[in-house]
C-alpha cells in the first residue's frame, strides 16, 4: 500500500474517533456549560453505555440489526436514568458547588467502575455490528458500519443543535445557562433542567459508546481514555462552547488518530495533555472561544 | 506646605466605554488628612484602586516620595507603606480577632508578635476581645478591626474606602479621634459621604466628578468654589 | 501547651502500638504511617492553604523514582536517595505550580491533573529506564539499620518519619508561614492587601507540600523494595484527598486518622468482598455529603477547639 492509500486508510479510521469524541465531549461541555459541573464521572456513563449495550444485545437476541438498534434506543436512556438519579440524590444536595461536586463525581467514577466490575466482570468483550458490509476502494476492503457510525454521530449532533436552538426545552436549558437565578425568577424549575441536563450530556456518552463498542470492545476500565480526550477537546474548544467542542473534536480526533498512527499512541497523549494544560494556563477561554472581558 | 508624599498625573482607567478615571492629576502631602469626595459615580473607588494598585492603570503615572510605583502590584505597593482598607469590610471572619491583626503585624520586624498585636488591638480599643473569632464581632467593631489591620501595617500612608459607612454616630466620634491621632507620622486618604466628617477631619479636600479632577484646596476654599456646588454640592447632592 | 501534650502523646502510643502488635500489623503500621506523611503533604496545600490539587501522584511518583532511579543506576546508598526523592517532590511541585497556579480553582484542578497524567505517561514512554507498569525491584529494607531484621528497620525508620513530618508539620501551622497560608484560603485578596504576594505564598505552600509527598514516596520505594509507574496514577492523586477529606481538612493529626481509618476500612472490607473501589467511592461521596470537614474537622468543630 503507498502512502496516499495508507494516509486515507489512516484518516478515515480517524474520522470515526473525531465522530465519538465530538458527542461525548459534546456531552460533557454541555454539563459544564449549564451546570458549571466537571463532571469527572462522564467517562463512566460512556463505559456505563457500552456494558449496557453487551447486556441489551445478549438479553434481547435475534437478528444482530434488531439487537444493535434496541441497544442504541434502551442503553442511552437507561445511563440518562442514571444520572438523572446521581443528580437528584448527589449533585443537587451539594448545591453544585464546583469543588465539591469534582470529588463527588470521583466518587461516583469508583462506585460506576466497580459496578461494572461486579456484575460485568474484568473481560472485555465485543457486540456484533448491526451489519458485516465492507466497501471495496481500489486499495483496500473498508467497514461500511465504521462510515455509518460517522454519519450517525453527525445526525445525533445536528439533532441535539436543533434541540437546544429550536425547542422549548432547549431555550429553557439556555436560559438556565446564562442566569440560573432570572431563570428561576420566570418561573423555570432549575432543579429539573439540571437533572435533564446532566442525562443528556451522559445520553450523549452512551450513544457514542454505543456506535463505538462493535468496532471496540466493552471493558470496564474503557472510559479513562474518552475521558481524557473529552476533557481535552472541551478545554480546548472552550469551556461551555459547543461549536468550539465540535471543532476541537474534529481537530483533536483526527490529530490524535493521525499521530497515534504514524507515532507512538503514547506520546501524542502525553502532548495533548500538556497542550491542554497550558491552553489553560495561558488561553483559558479555549483556543476558539473569544475572551470575555 | 509639607512634602508631596504620593502623586498622580494623568491616572486613566476605562471600563469600555466608561471613563472611571480620566486623566487625574493628583498630589498628597506628607501629614495631611486629605478626603476625596464627589458624587457616586465620580471614579473615587476606582482612583484609589489605582493608587493602592488593586486596578492596574492604563496610562499615567504614580509616584511614591519621588519613586515610580505605577507597575509594582498591590501588596509590592503595601510593602512600600500604602495601606488599603476595604469599603466592604474585609476580615478574616473565621479567624481570631487577634490572628486577623498577626497577619499585618507579623509583616514588619517584631521578633515577639504577641505585644505588637495587642498594642495595635489596644488603639482600636478591641484588646479585650483579641480571642473572640472575627466573625462574631458586631459590624463597627469589623471595621475597628479593619481600621488595626490597616495601622499593624505602620504604613506611611492609610487609604480608607468610606470608614465611617454604617457607623453610630457615637463611634464616629471615636473614628475621628483615631484618625487625628495618626498624623503627621501617617497620612490619611479616605472616602467619605458623610460630609459633616469630611469638614471636620479634613486638611484638604480633592473633589472628583465623571472621572475628573474638579478641584483641590481647604474645606472653605471647596465650600466656596461655585465648580463645586454646581456639581455637587447643588442639584446632584440631593440624588446622592 | 496541651497541644504538645497531644501530639506527643499520640507519638507515644504509636510507638507502644509498634512494640506491641504482632509483626502483620506492625508493617501494616508502617505503611500507614508513610502513606500519612503523603497526606500531611497533601493537605498543607489543600487543607491550610485552600489548594485542591488533582496532581500530587506526580510529586509522590517525583519522590518514588528521585529515590529509585539513582538506587538502581548510580549506586546511591538509601539515605541519599531518600534526601534525593524529598527534593524531586519539592522540584516538581515548584515546576508545576509556577505554571498550574496562575489559574485557580476548577482549572487548578484540571490542570494539576493534566500535568501528573503527562507524568504518568511519560514513566511509561520512557520505559526502558522505569521499568514503566512492571516498575523496578528495589534492595528494599533488609541491612538499612545494621543488627535489625528487614521488618524492624522498615517500621523504625517509617516511625522516625513520621514523628518528623508530625512535629514538622505541627511547627509550620503554628508559626507565622501557617498563619499566612490560613489567610490565603480565607480570603486572597484581604491577603493582597496586607502585603503578601498570592503566587509567591501558594508556590511556597505547593513546594512545602511537594517536599512531604517525594518524602513520602521516597520512603514507600525504599522500604518496601518497589518503584513503579502505577504510583503516577490519578489513583495517587485521589487517595491523599480522600484520607485528609476523612480526618479533617486543615488539622495537623487528621491525616493519620484518615489514612488509617481508610486503609482499615479497605481491609476489612477486603477480607468480605473483593469490590474495594466501592468503599473509595462510597466514601467520598458521603464525605462530601454528609462530613465535609473529616473526623477531627468534626471534632475540632463540636468539642475541642483548641486543636491545631
Amino acid at each position: 500500500m503507498g502512502f496516499g492509500p495508507f494516509l486515507l486508510l489512516a484518516l478515515m479510521e480517524s474520522a470515526v474517533t473525531a465522530a465519538t469524541l465530538a458527542l461525548t465531549a459534546v456531552g460533557l461541555s454541555l454539563v459544564f456549560g449549564v451546570m458549571r459541573v466537571v463532571n469527572v464521572a462522564h467517562g463512566e456513563f460512556f463505559m456505563l453505555g457500552a456494558v449496557a449495550a453487551w447486556f441489551i444485545t445478549n438479553f434481547i437476541g435475534g437478528p444482530p440489526w434488531f439487537a444493535f438498534l434496541m441497544a442504541l434506543a434502551l442503553a442511552p436512556l437507561a445511563v440518562a436514568a442514571i444520572a438523572a438519579l446521581a443528580d437528584r440524590l448527589i449533585l443537587k444536595r451539594l448545591d453544585y458547588e464546583p469543588e465539591a461536586t469534582i470529588v463527588a463525581t470521583i466518587g461516583l467514577l469508583y462506585i460506576f467502575q466497580q459496578a461494572a466490575l461486579s456484575f460485568y466482570g474484568p473481560q472485555a468483550m465485543p457486540v456484533e455490528p448491526p451489519f458485516n458490509f465492507r466497501i471495496q476502494l481500489p486499495w483496500f476492503g473498508y467497514s461500511a458500519y465504521k462510515l455509518s457510525v460517522i454519519l450517525l454521530a453527525a445526525l445525533v449532533l445536528i439533532g441535539v443543535w436543533l434541540f437546544l436552538t429550536r425547542s422549548k426545552a432547549g431555550l429553557v436549558m439556555r436560559a438556565t445557562q446564562v442566569d440560573r437565578e432570572t431563570a428561576q425568577a420566570f418561573g423555570i424549575d432549575t432543579d429539573r433542567v439540571y437533572a435533564a441536563v446532566f442525562a443528556l450530556g451522559a445520553g450523549l456518552a452512551a450513544i457514542a459508546a454505543v456506535l463505538i463498542v462493535p468496532i471496540a470492545q466493552a471493558h470496564y476500565l474503557m472510559g479513562h481514555d474518552p475521558l481524557l480526550l473529552a476533557f481535552i477537546t472541551v478545554i480546548v474548544g472552550g469551556l461551555g462552547s459547543l461549536r468550539g467542542t465540535v471543532i476541537a473534536a474534529i481537530l483533536i480526533g483526527l490529530s490524535d488518530g493521525l499521530i497515534a498512527f504514524f507515532w507512538s499512541p503514547t506520546l501524542a497523549k502525553i502532548l495533548a495533555t500538556l497542550l491542554v494544560a497550558m491552553v489553560l494556563v495561558f488561553r483559558p477561554q479555549g483556543l476558539f472561544g473569544a475572551r470575555t472581558t | 506646605m509639607a512634602a508631596v508624599i504620593l502623586s498622580a498625573r494623568a491616572l486613566t482607567r476605562h471600563f469600555g466605554g466608561l471613563r472611571a478615571v480620566d486623566g487625574v492629576d493628583f498630589d498628597l502631602h506628607q501629614g495631611d488628612i486629605h478626603a476625596l469626595i464627589g458624587p457616586n459615580g465620580a471614579g473615587k473607588t476606582t482612583f484609589v484602586g489605582l493608587l493602592s494598585g488593586r486596578i492596574p492603570a492604563q496610562s499615567g503615572t504614580i509616584t511614591l516620595a519621588g519613586e515610580d510605583i505605577t507597575r509594582l502590584p498591590a501588596h509590592a505597593r503595601v510593602r512600600k507603606g500604602i495601606a488599603y482598607t476595604f469599603q466592604i469590610t474585609s476580615v478574616y471572619p473565621r479567624l481570631s480577632v487577634f490572628d486577623n491583626v498577626a497577619l499585618a503585624v507579623q509583616q514588619g520586624t517584631d521578633r515577639d508578635l504577641g505585644p505588637a498585636v495587642m498594642a495595635a488591638l489596644s488603639r482600636v480599643n478591641l484588646a479585650d476581645r483579641a480571642e473572640q473569632t472575627a466573625g462574631t464581632l458586631s459590624y463597627g467593631h469589623q471595621r475597628l478591626l479593619e481600621m488595626g489591620m490597616g495601622l499593624a501595617l505602620r504604613p506611611r500612608i492609610l487609604i480608607l474606602d468610606e470608614p465611617t459607612q454604617g457607623l453610630a454616630s457615637g463611634e464616629i466620634a471615636n473614628f475621628k479621634a483615631l484618625i487625628r491621632s495618626l498624623v503627621p507620622e501617617t497620612t490619611v486618604l479616605l472616602i467619605e459621604h458623610n460630609m459633616d466628617v469630611v469638614m471636620d477631619l479634613a486638611t484638604r479636600i480633592t473633589v472628583l466628578n465623571l472621572g475628573q479632577h474638579l478641584a483641590t484646596g481647604t474645606a472653605a476654599e471647596i465650600r466656596a468654589n461655585p465648580a463645586v456646588q454646581d456639581a455637587y454640592l447643588g442639584g446632584h447632592h440631593a440624588a446622592d | 501547651m496541651k497541644v504538645w501534650i497531644l501530639h506527643v502523646a499520640v507519638l507515644l502510643a504509636l510507638l507502644v502500638l509498634l512494640l506491641v502488635l504482632p509483626a502483620y500489623h506492625a508493617t501494616n503500621l508502617a505503611r500507614i504511617m508513610v502513606l500519612a506523611v503523603f497526606a500531611i503533604g497533601y493537605n498543607l496545600a489543600f487543607g491550610y492553604t485552600g489548594l485542591l490539587s488533582l496532581g500530587h501522584a506526580l510529586f509522590f511518583a517525583a519522590g518514588v523514582y528521585g529515590a529509585a532511579l539513582p538506587v538502581t543506576y548510580l549506586g546511591f546508598a538509601q539515605l541519599p536517595a531518600l534526601i534525593a526523592g524529598l527534593v524531586a517532590g519539592a522540584v516538581m511541585a515548584g515546576l508545576t505550580g509556577l505554571l498550574a497556579l496562575r489559574t485557580a480553582g476548577v482549572s487548578f484542578m484540571i490542570v494539576t491533573l493534566m500535568f501528573a497524567q503527562a507524568g504518568y505517561l511519560s514513566l511509561l514512554y520512557f520505559g526502558e529506564v522505569t521499568g514503566g507498569d512492571e516498575g523496578l525491584v528495589l534492595p528494599g529494607a533488609a541491612g538499612l539499620i545494621p543488627g535489625l531484621s528487614a521488618d524492624a528497620a522498615r517500621t523504625t525508620i517509617a516511625y522516625g518519619l513520621f514523628a518528623l513530618a508530625l512535629i514538622a508539620s505541627l511547627l509550620l501551622v503554628r508559626g507565622r508561614f501557617g498563619r499566612t497560608m490560613v489567610a490565603m484560603r480565607e480570603n486572597e485578596e484581604r491577603s493582597r492587601m496586607l502585603g503578601y504576594n498570592p503566587f509567591a505564598v501558594k508556590l511556597a505552600a505547593l513546594v512545602l507540600s511537594g517536599l512531604f509527598a517525594g518524602a513520602s514516596g521516597a520512603a514507600y520505594a525504599l522500604l518496601f523494595g518497589y518503584a513503579g509507574a502505577s504510583f503516577a496514577t490519578i489513583q495517587y492523586s485521589i487517595l491523599p484527598m480522600l484520607w485528609v477529606l476523612m480526618g479533617g481538612a486543615g488539622t495537623v493529626l487528621g491525616p493519620l486518622i484518615g489514612t488509617a481509618a481508610m486503609f482499615y476500612l479497605v481491609d476489612i472490607a477486603g477480607s468480605y468482598t473483593t469490590a474495594t473501589l466501592l468503599f473509595v467511592g462510597v466514601a467520598l461521596v458521603l464525605l462530601i455529603l454528609f462530613a465535609p470537614r473529616g473526623i477531627l474537622g468534626t471534632i475540632r468543630e463540636r468539642w475541642l477547639p483548641w486543636l491545631p
